[in-house]
């Protein structure tokens, strides 16, 4: 088991390097980069640029150098936690990111559980009673689920949210805690704001997992070993959750990691729509001004965030499930 | 004759698309105390339905449309198994408690995700208000009993760790480890090797005369027959065909059909001769039209018309 963990926590590092690669490409792809927007805005607002000002900036930026040394440069720096500077807004990318990043993990990591808690019950359900009106009638929810896009949840919520109760939705905190420093009546506050984005991202995965576990689950419900420990005497509910149940979950587990890009992307939509703090917005902004370091900064933190999401589950799925233990 | 079970005219039904088939069609038979009755007959003759009934594990689209099964065990109040509600607590004491079952598919019979003295030591949990730890030593009992040595570490050990014959051991400890009245062995050593075979034959035979059990034994091999069975019931579409001892049927077999299987046994035939199949034995004997059992002067019990 311990050389497992060790052989996997090392994989990792060939991984994230390679993806390193691949983000600096992407970003450094389209043309033009911080210096000539710097340039065109100030020319847009008429100040006059000398050559040796573009010369120093572009120097000051690194971009004088061959792009393999930039791309040395970036990564070094981020691997001792110097994020660079975000031109977009004036600041180190570390101020921009540590508090977003959270935010984004917060509501991912709930829509997680919340998928969980109302997809197992629901699926577990839906098969033994298969063909039951309760099964059709989850079945018919999970596909609306299934077919709204997150973003579009997000705006029918806010209007309805409005509309019957006349509050706001949107946002992470209500005004008076926007920007106090925390405390618990701040984390209180959080609290109450985030099950709205929870469910609103987790729908569509929790929709999924459930119509899968059906499936799974009643392709397991009449296996030999479930028959064996029936005819041992085992109670149902007990049999059930036991034996095929347990069978059953192991495509999820290690499918934990492989949801975090798509909760994550559609937490992005969804942050745009109810104007969350998370990184989604930011990420975008950031693309679209060339904010190399910024964008680069976040991709690369949501790639570590994934392959740290896959090993978790891996070691998940090797703890639950003996046969990939022994492997 | 002292039966632990009676059944008689179990009927089953299985709805598919393409119509109603009926897997069981009047079934009746005893199983005498104490003794080994095997089931035999080809596929699809009824055999393993008939142990699902007594188990009451036909699951939908099959049906038991009519028939009943009295069970008289010795240690509790008889009843009649077809009648019990689903609900009953009786059902789940009669499940692994009075009644228990080794399956065909010792690779597949246990969950893969639990140790097997787990699994073995759950079957003791699951009837008796026992402790882990008391449930755990008795299961190592068990396991002694079933020809497993190097006990302890193997009860922590996991069923893909073990070779077939080993996991049918376990699945016989686990089936025998409530001293149950009557166990029902569904074909348990089709998906062994011949050796194997032997040896699982030698320990089902020598436990259940330790034990003293009553043995329902499903085979459609009547070299296995020969040598564990007391009773042959031969079954074929669903029919009981002949019912005898296990010298009456096999020396002198009444009904042409079994008279077929027991010509279909591949023996020491001359090189260049073609096999005996069931149909060239049975020729045009009529063995489709059903008929009700009509005891023979000797005991045994066979389906031919009275004249025949």
């Amino acid at each position: 088991m311990r050389s497992y963990l060790v052989s996997r926590v090392l994989g990792m590092v060939p991984t994230l390097a390679v993806i390193s690669v691949i983000i600096f490409t992407v970003i450094q792809l389209p043309e033009g980069d911080i210096v000539s927007s710097t340039l065109d805005r100030l020319q847009a607002q008429g100040v006059d640029v000398t050559e040796e000002y573009v010369q120093n900036l572009r120097a000051q930026y690194n971009l004088d150098k061959p792009l393999v040394l930039q791309y040395f440069y970036w990564a070094g720096n981020f691997l001792t936690g110097d994020m660079g500077y975000s031109y977009l807004f004036s600041r180190p990318v570390n101020e921009l990111v540590w508090e977003r990043l959270g935010y984004t993990l917060s509501i991912t990591v709930s829509a997680l559980f919340f998928t969980w808690i109302v997809a197992l019950p629901i699926g577990i359900y839906s098969a033994v009673r298969q063909y039951s009106i309760g099964d059709y009638i989850m079945t018919s929810v999970a596909l609306v689920g299934l077919a709204t896009p997150p973003f579009l949840l997000a705006l029918i919520f806010m209007h309805l949210g409005f509309e019957w109760f006349g509050v706001s939705t949107g946002g992470l905190f209500s005004p008076e805690y926007e920007d106090a420093p925390w405390s618990w009546g701040r984390v209180a506050d959080l609290l109450a704001h985030l099950w709205l984005p929870m469910i609103i991202v987790g729908m569509g995965s929790a929709a999924f997992t459930m119509r899968i576990l059906r499936a799974n689950l009643l392709d397991e419900l009449n296996k030999p070993y479930v028959v064996t420990a029936r005819a041992k005497g085992v109670r149902p509910a007990k049999l059930v959750l036991k034996y095929p149940v347990r069978i059953a979950i192991n495509p999820f587990i290690s499918n934990i990691g492989l949801m975090l890009p798509g909760l994550v992307s559609g937490e992005a939509l969804v942050s745009l729509v109810m104007g969350l703090p998370t990184i989604g917005p930011l990420l975008l902004q950031s693309l679209l001004n060339q904010d190399m370091f910024l964008a680069g900064s976040l991709l690369m933190w949501l790639a570590i965030l994934t392959v740290v999401g896959i090993l978790l589950s891996d070691l998940l799925l090797a703890w639950v499930d003996p046969r990939i233990r022994f492997e | 004759m002292d039966a632990v079970l009676s059944i008689r005219d179990l009927a089953v039904e299985f709805k598919t698309d393409t119509g109603v088939t009926r897997a069981l069609v009047d079934v009746g038979f005893e199983v005498p105390r104490g003794q080994v009755t095997a089931i035999v007959g080809e596929s699809g003759s009824g055999k393993s339905v008939t142990a699902n009934c007594i188990m009451r594990l036909i699951q939908p689209p099959g049906r038991i449309v009519g028939g009943t099964i009295d069970f008289v065990p010795q240690g509790a109040p008889p009843f009649e198994i077809v009648s019990l509600a689903k609900r009953d607590p009786r059902l789940l004491e009669l499940h692994g408690g009075l009644i228990s079952m080794v399956f065909q598919e010792p690779m597949t019979a246990l969950s893969p995700v639990y140790t097997v003295g787990n699994q073995v030591a759950e079957a003791i949990l699951c009837h008796r208000d026992v402790s882990r730890r008391q449930a755990w030593r008795e299961s190592a009992e068990m396991f002694e009993r079933v020809g497993l040595d190097d006990i302890e570490r193997r009860m922590h050990m996991y069923p893909f760790e073990f070779s077939g014959g080993m996991r049918q051991r376990v699945v016989i400890a686990m089936a025998l480890v409530c001293h149950p009245e009557v166990l029902i062995c569904d074909e348990p050593t089709t998906a062994l090797d011949v050796t194997i075979q032997a040896e699982i034959l030698t320990l089902i035979k020598d436990l259940q005369r330790e034990l003293g059990n009553s043995v329902i034994f499903i085979t459609h091999d009547l070299g296995v027959v020969a040598q564990i069975a007391d009773q042959v019931v031969v079954m074929y579409q669903g029919r009981v065909l002949e019912i005898g001892t296990v010298r009456q049927v096999l020396k002198d077999p009444a009904h042409p059909y079994t008279r077929g299987l027991l010509a279909a046994i591949p023996g020491l035939a001359p090189k260049g001769q073609p096999l005996a199949t069931i149909a060239s034995v049975v020729r045009d004997a009529d063995i489709e039209t059903p008929h009700p059992l009509r005891r023979l002067a000797d005991g045994r019990r066979v389906s031919l018309p009275a004249d025949g």
